[in-house]
């Protein structure tokens, strides 16, 4: 796919598809610094997260640095420097 | 020896989600067998399944839990639900090391499998889901009801097909005899899905024929195979004290269990089903007289019928005791079936009434007095359940009314 931005819309968009999300938490609130875990993403609901965001924006993540990004802003940031060091190629 | 009790059913069944259904229509005779809708069978040998039509994981579940979860383990976390709140129990009230969780499983979650294998072989290994890695498992559905509701105490699966519906209930009543207060167990089976019942087709038990009031004919002159269904009941074991203590209402005392393996086939050594009921009555210290209704196994296959048949009359004699397969309204449900047999004969005490078997008209090679046409009233103090599983394995328990 050939964008140039992944935003925390699209992560909240493909964490609910990978994995629900738990009844007390707002995806769409203020969670960009917010913790994975407290968020109630366990690692198996994150490396599914990391997968669908590999297939559909054709990028392949490192999984220990995926494994690093804590929070979504993290794992935003990690996800754009792939599209932008695809781009550049 | 500590006494083990029930105080809590969680029941799924193709003839009613929830004790309340399952048992009205149980009592009047409804069939839940029909042709299978969760995907076209046209190309298949087998047609007919009891399938839960009713059942919206979505609207009961947590959004959290669905990507991460098989048919059969939705299903078993709800009845688990119902099994807490019938037992009048808050699980996250009690202490978390108390409460132990064993399930049985006949084959794992078939769909969740069949979906992300299908994804391998068309798409490629990166659009298979992390959660195969435990959905599909055997003991998924100890975890995630444990995982759940907060329970650490021993939880474990067994696998012995059919008969392993019994197996857990009995490992259930060891661990709480070791000291466990109470275990959640059971057994929920579901796999009515193409690549689940390629798997059960090989067995070479399945019926073949289109109409579900002539498919699954247990003890029938025209019996020719089972009709498989989905469902089964989840249940509250407790330690006695421990019921009494906090004033549970109790459905009955697990009295006595034994399980047997056949000998292979080909040795001349009798099969050990009669073998499997005589030490489960023992371990009840009951004798014969005082069992009065036996839910049987109910194959459905000659041969199966007839050992089945021959055992309970060796142990009762001809038509000794009523003998009952309310089976034969919701297909078989593997290991999900026991426990469910186990529930109505614990309904069948509290309420002095036995359920009829469906649809089936007595052989005359038989000598059983079988409950069929309509229930059947009767002072129920002590009830036998017979379970077998594929492989030889045999299972009997008794519930005994409680004091």
């Amino acid at each position: 796919m050939a964008v140039d931005k992944f935003t925390i819309e699209d992560l909240t968009r493909i964490l609910r598809e990978a994995a629900g999300a738990d009844e007390g938490v707002d995806l769409d609130g203020d969670i960009a610094e917010t913790d994975f875990e407290e968020l109630g993403y366990e690692s198996l609901a994150l490396l599914e997260t990391g997968g669908r965001i590999e297939r559909e924006y054709g990028i392949s993540l490192d999984e220990d640095a995926l494994a690093a990004a804590r929070t979504p802003t993290a794992l935003v940031d990690l996800v754009n420097a792939h599209l932008a060091a695809a781009q550049a190629v | 020896m500590t006494e083990v009790v029930v105080t809590g059913l969680g029941i799924a069944a193709p003839t009613g989600l929830g004790l309340d259904a399952y048992w009205a229509n149980t009592l009047a005779g409804v069939s839940g067998l029909g042709r299978v809708t969760r995907f076209d069978p046209s190309n298949y040998p087998a047609r007919l399944a009891g399938e839960i039509r009713d059942f919206a994981a979505e609207e009961v579940l947590p959004s959290r839990l669905l990507p991460q979860t098989d048919r059969m383990t939705r299903i078993a976390l709800v009845a688990a639900d119902w099994a807490f709140a019938d037992a009048g129990v808050v699980p996250a009230d009690l202490p978390e090391y108390d409460v132990g969780v064993i399930t049985a499983s006949h084959s794992g979650g078939f769909e969740f499998g069949q979906n992300e294998l299908r994804a391998l072989w068309s798409k490629g290994g990166q659009y298979v889901s992390a959660y195969q890695s435990f959905a599909w498992f055997y003991a998924v559905n100890s975890g995630q009801i444990s995982i759940r509701n907060g329970l650490r105490g021993p939880s474990s699966v067994v696998v012995t097909d059919q008969a392993g519906g019994l197996d857990a209930l009995a490992q259930a009543r060891r661990q709480i005899r070791k000291g466990t207060s109470m275990v959640l167990a059971g057994a929920v089976d579901a796999s009515i899905c193409p690549w689940g019942w390629v798997a059960q087709l090989t067995s070479g038990r399945l019926s073949e024929r289109d109409d579900p009031a002539r498919a699954y004919l247990p003890f029938d002159d025209r019996a020719a195979g089972h009709v498989p269904g989905e469902g089964g009941a989840l249940l509250v074991l407790e330690n006695a004290e421990h019921a009494r203590a906090r004033g549970a209402r109790v459905y009955g005392v697990v009295a006595g269990h034994a399980s047997t393996v056949d000998p292979a086939p080909g040795r001349d050594r009798a099969p050990t089903l009669q073998k499997a009921i005589d030490h489960a009555l023992a371990d009840a210290g009951a004798v014969p007289d005082e069992i009065d209704v036996v839910f049987a196994d109910a194959a459905a296959v000659p041969e199966l019928d007839r050992a089945e048949a021959e055992a309970i009359t060796k142990v009762f004699g001809p038509r000794g005791v009523p003998v009952t397969a309310p089976k034969t309204g919701t297909g078989r449900l593997y290991s999900g079936a026991a426990p469910l047999d186990l529930a109505a004969a614990l309904l069948a005490i509290r309420d002095g009434v036995l359920p009829p078997t469906v649809h089936t008209t007595l052989s005359e090679r038989y000598e059983l007095d079988l409950v069929t046409g309509a229930p059947r009233r009767a002072d129920v103090r002590s009830a036998l359940v017979v379970a077998r599983g594929q492989g030889g394995f045999n299972s009997a328990m008794v519930v005994r009314a409680p004091r």
